[in-house]
């Protein structure tokens, strides 16, 4: 489904990227772990289009989308969420959706009839809400709703846009224990029927979820395998997760 | 020599003169911009305040130079306030709030010179000194004080680059306004820092604006056309960067000179000379903003972008 | 109910009332100078109506809208000289030639954003400024005197000061009403998604340049009507009337009337004009005050007037 190859990019004097590669087969959930600044974000704006690289390419189901603006990678299927909530903070919870929705239903050159009352439109919203469990608050302004309602938005908002794969930046940031918690149910279910790429700093989510787990650390890959391969390798546990399970658990 | 070739000559130091003087008053723009984010609107107001205040300290003291001096004082003072009163509450927000407040900077300005100075704008008379002409090549003269405009407004671009790229101060001109942490760490005072800086931008266009009133007088909504000159001449710069504003300046200034000097000639030689005296005057004016355009498609972000916009 | 009588739905309402009724009392009373006022304070309001679609709804801060008043207003004036005063070959006409220099300048300014958009966008209107200037045949700096309003094969008499004004308050009510549809339809939920978070636009899959130029085009072809009516109420059209200072008028009555708020430009149009108007009686220097006006404006009144009255409801 997703191939990157050789992605690099160079800030300045910074090596953001360096020569990443990485293979999503259809239908698993790949987790991308490291410490900060080990060039998560930077990969996530070159897969998302906002950033383009110096060198490498990425293929996404088969189609080359290295120089593809962003709004035609979302057309082909690849949706996102964001580390930082971005949303449509003055719209309500459904409008925000609905928005999604709208962006694959067809040109929007529709100037007369209002876009609320279109049930083809409606109709998906609500369900995408349903499915992360934000029905009920559907009509509330955005900008009301708690921090964990916004990260369960964004999930709304990437599933809204009937997506093949989903790239999630930390979509668990920010979140109490209970949140997190349903946060994850709600990824294992989304496991089977979507293929996810999954960028998160909560270590029992990723194991627990993941079925590969790539490792980077200052814009290198370092390691790449299942649970169990990472857990046990030297190199990551050396230079992340010693780190890590100390914060983790101090 | 052939008269061609010393109206060509002239013109391109007038072109010189004109872009460094559109250099002056686009450094100002985008010191401001590029440190404090801030687009101010009313930067013409005080080119317009450089120019009265050097008329009336000049004719007080009857010193060209120290009216000169006085001004560019006064200027700086009154920017340093304009920004204590009135431009640090703007900081932080939308630009539309950063477009209204300024243009509501100039109504106010416009307004404050009828009242104090009246609607007739200043004369600001050369002294004997800089009235001559010098003899630039054999049997070609140029105005004396267009060459000291010249020569001034260099010495300036001078200090700004070694302030620029030899001072902490410019090392943070150069970061831009995203490195506000680096502020912190250099131990500066931030809000002196915005206040100095918004002075020294008002000061520059003071003085750009003083340079001028000697040739097209000091008059009310002087500070408005030029200002948008000198936004062409940032876009096309790059905003933020003053490298970019000192080429695109020059050649801004080059290009509206000897445009408006030759295109009605270039228009005479392919057309008739009634449409070339109805298309020339139109034409001329539009060549800079076509510049701009072109600049547009092919790099929107100007030619020296500062990197982080 | 009671969110229909809110302060602002009747404030809108007084306004409206006013505006139908003010023929009547003008005729009564033989003060024509009223309705002058007024026919002028609705056609701007007209261009401030078009404008908020672009920058109230849209978010995008066009510093250069006067510029289609004045090309509107060229295309019926230099059309008069030649000697087509035809209202139906006008009319259209300014409007197509505002819609292709709406595109033509769109496709460029609408390329970058923020800051840059403002400034751009103020550098074209003046060059059209200047263009305007030198165009000497017609007037150049001095302005085109228009000896003949355009005519409407009977239809209407603009000459006549009363038809003339409920034509353009007519007109100014279906933009409002226009503009309500647009916003709500398909094509407004993009334009205001673009406003809220244009990276989040492009992230759902929204090309969102194309929406944005046809927003930029409707906007500039509603502005060359109120140009249109503007040289018929002056039987003038001079490089003036799109001078960038007076886009900066068509921003502070957005601004002032509540920005993105449907009836936002009638009530700041009605409040600039009659503001200076009242302060110019008082005083010839009425500018002082209302420069730092706006600047306290922006700081302090966030919403304008309509976020004033809607905070009176929430009470």
């Amino acid at each position: 489904m997703l191939q990157i190859r050789d992605l690099t990019k160079r800030f300045g004097g910074v090596l953001a990227s360096d020569g990443i590669s990485l293979e999503v087969p259809v239908g698993e959930l790949h987790a991308i772990i490291g410490p900060n600044g080990a060039g998560k974000s930077t990969l996530i704006g070159q897969l998302a289009g906002e950033i383009s690289p110096e060198k490498g390419q990425i293929f996404f189901n088969g189609c080359d989308i290295t120089r593809l603006p962003t709004h035609r990678r979302s057309a082909l299927g690849l949706a996102r969420s964001f580390q930082i909530t971005s949303l449509f903070l003055d719209f309500t919870v459904l409008d925000n959706v609905a928005l999604a929705v709208q962006a694959h239903a067809g040109h929007s050159f529709r100037f007369w009839q209002p876009a609320r009352k279109e049930a083809k439109l409606r109709g998906p919203a609500r369900a995408a809400l349903a499915r992360v469990g934000l029905e009920s608050r559907a009509d509330v302004i955005c900008a009301n709703l708690s921090h964990g309602e916004h990260r369960q938005l964004e999930i709304a908002m990437a599933l809204a846009t009937a997506p093949c794969m989903l790239v999630l930046d930390e979509p668990m940031a920010g979140m109490g224990p209970d949140e997190s918690a349903r946060m994850i149910a709600l990824l294992g279910e989304l496991k089977g029927e979507q293929t996810i790429l999954l960028i998160e700093h909560d270590m029992d989510a990723v194991f627990r979820l993941a079925d590969r787990i790539t490792v980077m650390v200052d814009g290198r890959v370092i390691a790449c395998g299942t649970p169990d391969v990472i857990r046990a390798d030297a190199e990551v546990r050396q230079a992340y997760l010693g780190v890590h399970k100390a914060r983790h658990h101090g | 020599m052939r008269d061609e070739v010393i109206l060509l000559i002239e013109q391109c130091l007038n072109g010189l003169q004109f872009g460094l003087l559109l250099f002056l008053l686009a450094a100002g723009l985008t010191l401001v911009f590029g440190i404090m984010d801030l687009v101010n609107l009313a930067h013409g107001s005080f080119y317009m305040l450089g120019a009265y205040f050097a008329a009336t300290f000049a004719a007080l003291t009857e010193s060209f130079v120290l009216g000169a001096v006085l001004a560019l004082v006064a200027t700086f003072v009154v920017g340093m306030a304009v920004e204590l009163i009135a431009v640090r509450k703007l900081y932080g927000r939308d630009h539309l709030d950063h477009v209204l407040g300024t243009f509501g900077l100039i109504l106010f300005f416009n307004e404050l010179v009828r009242l104090v100075w009246g609607p007739a704008g200043m004369n600001l008379p050369l002294p004997p000194f800089l009235s001559t002409s010098i003899e630039i090549l054999p049997d070609v003269y140029y105005p004396t004080y267009r060459i000291a405009i010249i020569v001034v407004a260099l010495a300036v671009a001078l200090l700004l680059y070694i302030v620029v790229m030899r001072t902490r101060v410019g090392m943070l001109i150069r970061a831009g306004a995203s490195n506000r942490e680096m502020v912190g760490a250099l131990g500066i005072n931030i809000r002196l820092l915005y206040t100095l800086v918004f002075g020294v931008g008002a000061a520059l266009a003071g003085l750009a604006g003083l340079i001028q009133a000697p040739i097209l007088t000091a008059q009310i909504g002087m500070g408005e056309n030029i200002l948008i000159v000198a936004l062409v001449v940032i876009i096309i710069g790059g905003i933020g960067s003053i490298r970019g504003a000192f080429i695109a300046a020059i050649f801004v200034g080059l290009v509206d000179t000897i445009g408006r000097a030759f295109l009605p000639e270039v228009f005479r030689m392919v057309m008739t000379p009634a449409a070339a005296s109805a298309l020339a005057p139109a034409l001329s004016s539009m060549l800079i903003y076509l510049l701009m355009a072109v600049v547009l498609v092919l790099r929107p972000q100007g030619l020296f972008p500062v990197d982080g916009k | 109910m009671n969110a229909v009588f809110t302060a602002r739905n009747l404030v809108i309402g007084a306004l409206l009332v006013f505006l139908a009724l003010l023929p009547i009392y003008v005729v009564a009373t033989g003060q024509f100078f009223p309705l002058t006022l007024f026919t002028r304070i609705v056609i701007l309001a007209l261009a401030a109506t078009s404008l908020n679609l672009i920058l109230g709804y849209g978010g995008m801060v066009s510093f250069g809208h006067a510029a289609y008043l004045g090309v509107g207003g060229y295309v019926v004036g230099i059309l008069a000289k030649e000697g087509i005063t035809s209202g139906f070959a006008q009319w259209p006409l300014a409007l197509a030639v505002c819609a292709l220099f709406a595109l033509v300048v769109g496709a460029l300014c609408l390329r970058t954003r923020g800051v840059y958009f403002i400034m751009i966008t103020l550098a074209f209107a003046q060059m059209i400024y200047y263009v305007a200037v030198g165009l000497d045949r017609y007037g150049g700096d001095d302005g085109l005197t228009i000896y003949r309003r355009s005519q409407f094969a009977g239809l209407i008499d603009l000459s006549g000061k009363v038809q003339f004004y409920y034509l353009c308050l007519a007109l100014l009510l279906a933009a409002i009403w226009i503009v309500s549809r647009l916003v709500n339809s398909r094509f407004g939920m993009v334009i205001r998604g673009s406003r809220s978070n244009d990276r989040r636009m492009r992230a759902i899959g929204f090309p969102i340049f194309r929406y944005r130029l046809a927003g930029f085009v409707i906007a500039g072809m509603m502005c060359g009507l109120a140009g249109a009516l503007l040289a018929n109420h002056t039987d003038f059209i001079s490089p003036a009337v799109m001078h960038w200072t007076r886009s900066g008028d068509l921003i502070v009555m957005i601004v002032l009337g509540g920005v993105g708020s449907l009836f936002g430009p009638l009530i700041g149009a009605v409040t600039l004009l009659m503001l200076e108007e009242g302060l110019s009686r008082v005083t010839e220097y009425w500018q002082i005050i209302v420069g730092p006006l706006l600047l306290f404006i922006v700081v302090y009144a966030h919403g304008g007037i309509d976020g004033i009255l809607a905070s009176l409801h929430r009470g």
